[in-house]
């Protein structure tokens, strides 16, 4: 079984991703900022990331930067974000984010970013 | 679910579906009546089916009766849904539609028809596989003709303008800043992409808009809303339209088999089916 890390700092939005990534067959793990997320990405194996752009103590963008200095085989990265200019978009690809998805969102959307980044 | 009970006047809307489109609202598919048209009753302040059916026999004009079909019609598309048979159109069916193109001496120019194509995602999809690809086949051009019996999806797809929520369905990011750009809310589709793809209103049972016949004709998840004998049929008007040779996509547990000798599956390209020579 797939699994995920969804790294978003509102409880709200992990339960719904929760709800949707469990449906799809994939176990999720959850990260309430950056900093977290860097940390279980050190201590276990995630395929995919789905990650917030803005959160306390460590942002998705920093972590992204972080993850991409210090793991080799690191998991697909999808933004999942209010941040919805092109300036965030392109700022996302250009450090390495494999896909981008903009708040709100719905089952079909998030499957297919799943099935685009090779996780489904 | 709760269950539908065909009351005259849900006999009376099927009716109407299926002389304008062909389509039969299955058992299955009787929740869409109250679930569909729950919009039109609030918006035109009727207070039940018996009272929008008696407007529509009452009208002058057609224009409720245009609105309730085209509310009863299943607009669900996406971009590149199915995406493993963008893959094999783009990997096997263009190259081969353009070899065959070569050989008949037909110029550079491949024609596809999107017959059902809903509020144009398909269409664009298609438009961004063959831009996508165009190192591989720099020469060619390609024109696409999309039509959808729905006046609502077709202005919609004419528009150019998609809802975010629906432009990032099925659609890589990548893609989304090529050949989009945002407007508001919304992501308005490159004049690029706008010009391959012309739009036309049009009744797959009575078509004015195809002239001639096209290499490849997209007619996907269209099918299952028919009857055998109206498969039939319109298998028939593919054939007219489709080049000796020439593609066929059908949507998933769609298929032509015992329908048509016009068509044949190829066992190493699902999804797909080949126009006879004999055309």
């Amino acid at each position: 079984m797939k699994n995920c890390l969804v790294v978003d700092d509102s409880k709200v939005i992990r339960k719904v991703a929760r709800h949707i990534l469990e449906s799809l067959d994939i176990s999720v793990s959850e990260a309430c900022d950056g900093r977290d997320a860097l940390n279980q990405c050190q201590s276990s194996d995630h395929d995919v990331v789905l990650l917030d752009w803005n959160m306390p103590v460590m942002s998705g963008m920093e972590f992204l930067q972080q993850l991409n200095a210090t793991n080799a085989r690191r998991p697909k990265v999808i933004f999942c974000t209010t941040e919805n200019g092109l300036g965030h978009i392109k700022a996302a690809l250009d450090a390495g984010a494999d896909e981008y998805v903009m708040k709100p969102f719905d089952r079909d959307t998030l499957e297919s970013k799943l099935q685009i980044v090779g996780v489904l | 679910m709760r269950e539908i009970s065909v009351t005259a006047s849900v006999r009376s809307l099927m009716d109407l579906l299926e002389q304008r489109t062909g389509q039969i609202l299955s058992d299955g598919r009787m929740w869409r009546i109250e679930a569909s048209l729950g919009p039109v009753l609030r918006a035109r302040g009727f207070a039940s089916l018996d009272a929008l059916v008696d407007a529509i026999r009452n009208e002058r004009g057609d224009a409720l009766a245009t609105e309730v079909v085209d509310a009863l019609l299943n607009n669900e598309t996406s971009f590149f849904r199915d995406p493993h048979i963008f893959e094999m159109i783009g990997r096997h069916l263009l190259p081969a539609a353009m070899e065959r193109a070569t050989v008949e001496g037909r110029g550079k120019t491949l024609r596809v028809w999107c017959a059902g194509c809903s509020s144009g995602q398909e269409a664009w999809s298609l438009a961004m596989l063959f831009l996508n690809g165009r190192t591989g086949w720099p020469e060619w051009k390609m024109e696409i003709l999309a039509t959808d019996i729905s006046h609502s999806a077709i202005a919609r797809a004419r528009s150019g303008i998609v809802p975010q929520m629906e432009a990032q369905r099925g659609l890589p990011v990548s893609d989304m800043l090529r050949w989009m750009e945002p407007e508001g809310d919304h992501w308005r589709i490159s004049p690029t992409l706008r010009d391959m793809v012309e739009f036309q209103v049009d009744n797959l049972f009575a078509p004015e808009a195809p002239r001639g016949t096209y290499d490849m004709i997209l007619c996907r998840n269209v099918l299952l809303y028919f009857t055998a004998e109206k498969k039939q049929q319109l298998f028939a008007q593919l054939a007219r339209h489709a080049s000796p040779g020439g593609w066929l996509l059908l949507g998933a547990g769609e298929t032509s088999i015992g329908l048509t000798a016009d068509f044949s599956s190829c066992p190493e390209h699902r999804g797909a089916y080949r126009r006879s020579e004999a055309a």
